[in-house]
């Protein structure tokens, strides 16, 4: 692999072995020993922080309860390595006050090092984002071996379709808020190369969205694996959609039951799915999928970016962890008009969305059901809380029907 | 995004090849202009405010062409811009301003009593009569660039040096965080109120960050005389009123600049302006005068006849609809303004609206009465 990158990975590589090493405590102590991870050069500031702390007043988001202006004035000045500096971090947060269904989180990661360089403001958010996960104290499971997933095949007659999705960032490159282009078609070219080597039922394609041509559009868009430029503020504002759509694209096998986005909102997304209820298969392959495209990527002398405080590293600090969501639509037309709905999925630590992802309402009694959690627990552990958790549904569901009255079940523990 | 460039240096460990943006779908200013060779020359380097060749260009990589007109596809950061990045910006230039040259000079011409005529646009054709342009303060970074800290310095040298007009110009400020419902209300009645951008043009450069904290809108209680503060440039001005007194817009228009002017003279402060670009904009396109002036004007006729573009054209008249630049027109009532900006003074642009709209609102007349307009049809200007 020896091209100009070489340079630049060797010192990064350093950078990702020492974040393995370190273990923190609450003071500034805590970033000047890890001497490769603290900033790049100081940033040029005219006006003092006081003069630049957003005003946050009218905001709602984790960033904004967690920004004092005291940890602004501490983190304004410093810039990670590559220059990724504390605005860039949180100005999606600051332009987007709220969201209508979800508390937002409200900044980004542009490298692998802002989670070390402001993690006096990361370190809450995350604690208050994964359920008072502490990143200063924690270690986080990680555990791909989907042969210890228990009765993962659900009734077709109620679960429409099973999706295991997740993100992994190649370390030793920007993320998608900061990378210039040549970053970005560096991780392209990594992951497309890597993914050619795939074979069996892993073998497939891939699709540029630069090159496609309009019949492969279609058939993307009518296979529903078609992505689109971000139209939401949330990813606009920090950066991700720019140069759109130099080096994305998607990548899937020729079964199209595995699919990967590149250079979306992280540097790539690994989903598998099928229609129907078998989670245990579409967990299966998402594992070995996976694991294939590990051992790819590093025969080439590449890997993922991961740590043990903080698990696989990605864009948004929603995602670390395992950066994994699990889960059907299913139909629950009982169920979902029961008032109990919303603190029975609370307690099987479930979320419920509509089918049209993330940002939509349900359309009729059709609901996308997933885990809640990202980090803390190990894949294995996600994807068998929604295996649990969704056929206490269909349970529910199923005494409705028959007129029988169901439980709350109680709160989920791990 | 403001200050501290680090990021820019970090980019150089890459190949040219690799950094530089694939154009060859793009349709605007910037794709014409900038080759391999040029990004790779000017790759490197940064205005004193951190501003760099990518952060120039993103808007243009970012909307590779507009369905109604060739946009220029880069803005400037900061004055320093302009001179730092003039190997790309002056062709930009020259291909926008009908081949100003970078040796050319810019004439200012404030005086309205220079303006012929004016005062006497029909005002059963001419609806609504309007000028506006745009001042940036010496000193500070634009919109594209500027911090929270830098806007917010913006704001208040502006806010303050407008509570000090008086007589026809006395007036308030509404800023737009804060703002009540019903003052809202009134705003968006008055035809006042600027929203958040929604183009990606004025997205993609990073002009709406941080809103709506330090923008907010300035109005006399005439309600004729209009400022926008930190929109799409550091000041908008604006002087409008409904029919088609075109004279007595512009003579507001003049002495309320010169006004405003003063009072920031008075504390040591400027605009940007120089003997070669005139005013200094966020965008290229408005450099010179920044000005456009123009009316909402009933053309249902003259605008379904087929030499209606090469009559503007030759008036060096622009046609937009009444929703502005990215709107079309509606009920035959088109925006009619001037298309020139940098290269001639604001007299001569409104004076070339005043005369050419006179012009149309007779044809219009003549072909009311179903007669033909071929002899009226002018030389080109």
């Amino acid at each position: 692999m020896a091209n100009n990158f070489a340079r630049i990975l060797s010192s990064k590589r350093n950078v990702g072995i020492l974040s393995l090493v370190g273990a923190g405590s609450l003071t500034a102590a805590f970033l000047l020993n890890r001497e490769h991870v603290t900033a790049g050069a100081q940033v040029r500031r005219v006006y003092p922080a006081s003069a630049e702390y957003p005003d946050l007043r009218k905001h709602n988001n984790c960033m904004a309860s967690h920004l004092t202006p005291a940890i602004y004035a501490k983190l304004v000045e410093k810039a990670t390595p590559n220059g990724y500096t504390l605005d860039q971090a949180i100005q999606t947060g600051v332009d987007n006050p709220g969201h209508p269904f979800i508390k937002t989180v409200g900044m980004v990661a542009g490298d692998e090092e802002s989670y070390e360089v402001f993690a006096d403001l990361l370190d809450p958010v995350i604690k208050e984002r994964h359920n008072g996960y502490d990143p200063q104290t924690m270690t986080h499971p990680t555990d791909l071996d989907s042969s210890k997933l228990k009765s993962g095949k659900f009734d077709d007659r109620y679960v429409l379709s099973s999706r295991v999705r997740t993100g992994r960032s190649i370390r030793g490159l920007s993320l998608p808020p900061a990378c210039t282009r040549a970053e970005r078609r560096e991780v392209e070219r990594v992951v497309v190369d890597a993914l050619a080597g795939l074979k069996g039922d892993l073998a497939g394609t891939y699709y540029s969205l630069t090159h496609m041509t309009d019949q492969e559009q279609q058939q993307l868009i009518d296979d529903h694996f078609l992505f689109d430029k971000p139209v939401s503020p949330l990813l606009t504002c920090s950066g991700m959609a720019r140069d759109w759509p130099d080096a994305r694209g998607i990548w899937h096998n020729n079964t199209k039951t595995f699919l990967i986005w590149i250079n979306e909102e992280d540097h790539t997304r690994v989903i598998s799915m099928e229609k129907g209820g078998n989670m245990k298969r579409v967990f299966d392959r998402f594992c070995t999928g996976l694991k294939e495209v590990e051992r790819l990527i590093q025969e080439k002398g590449w890997e993922f970016m991961w740590n043990e405080r903080l698990g696989y590293i990605l864009t948004c600090p929603s995602n670390l962890g395992t950066g994994l969501r699990a889960g059907v639509h299913v139909n629950l037309p009982k169920l979902s008009k029961d008032p109990r709905f919303t603190k029975i999925l609370d307690n099987l630590r479930l979320q419920k969305r509509g089918t049209g992802g993330v940002d939509t309402a349900a359309v009729g009694s059709t609901f996308d059901i997933s885990n809640l959690d990202r980090l803390g627990q190990s894949e294995v552990q996600l994807v068998q809380t929604v295996v649990d958790g969704v056929n206490y549904l269909i349970d529910c569901e199923k005494k409705l029907e028959k007129g029988q009255d169901i439980k709350i079940p109680p709160p989920f523990k791990k | 995004m403001p200050f501290g460039n680090t990021h820019n240096n970090f980019k150089l460990n890459f190949k040219v090849e690799e950094e530089y943006p694939d154009l060859t779908k793009h349709n605007n200013h910037m794709a014409k202009v900038l080759t391999k060779d040029m990004y790779a020359k000017l790759r490197d380097k940064q205005t004193p405010s951190g501003f760099t060749l990518d952060d120039v260009i993103q808007t243009g990589v970012d909307n590779p062409g507009h369905p109604f007109i060739m946009t220029v596809g880069c803005v400037a950061g900061d004055e320093e811009s302009y001179e730092v990045f003039k190997d790309l910006l002056d062709p930009i230039i020259s291909d926008r301003h009908s081949g100003y040259k970078p040796t050319d000079k810019h004439k200012t011409d404030l005086n309205f009593e220079n303006l012929k005529g004016g005062d006497d646009l029909d005002p059963n054709y001419v609806l609504s009569s309007r000028v506006r342009t745009g001042r940036s303060i010496k000193g500070y970074a634009l919109p594209p660039h500027n911090s929270r800290g830098e806007r917010r310095a913006v704001e208040r040298l502006s806010v303050e040096a407008l509570n000090t007009l008086d007589g026809e110009f006395k007036g308030k400020y509404y800023p737009l965080k804060g703002m009540t419902d019903a003052e809202q209300e009134q705003l968006i009645n008055d035809h006042f109120l600027f929203d958040k951008p929604v183009s990606p043009l004025l997205l993609g450069a990073g002009m709406a960050r941080d809103w709506p904290d330090s923008r907010g809108i300035w109005h006399n209680d005439g309600k004729s005389f209009l400022v926008w503060v930190n929109e799409e440039d550091h000041l908008r001005v604006i002087s409008m009123e409904k029919g088609g007194n075109m004279k007595e817009v512009f003579r507001r228009f003049c002495v309320g600049l010169r006004k405003i002017e003063e009072t920031f003279k008075k504390h040591n402060h400027c605009f940007m302006w120089n003997e070669h670009l005139g005013y200094v904009l966020t965008c290229p396109s408005n450099l010179g005068t920044g000005l456009r002036g123009g009316v909402h004007v009933k053309l249902p006729k003259l605008s379904t006849h087929a030499k209606f573009e090469e009559i503007l054209g030759r008036l060096r008249l622009q046609k937009r609809g009444t929703g502005g630049v990215d709107t079309a027109s509606v009920g035959g009532v088109f925006d009619i303004s001037n298309a020139d900006r940098l290269g001639s003074s604001e007299v001569d642009q409104v004076q070339m609206v005043v005369d050419g709209v006179k012009l149309m609102v007779e044809m219009e007349k003549k072909l009311e009465k179903g007669e033909a307009i071929d002899g009226m049809i002018p030389a080109q200007k």
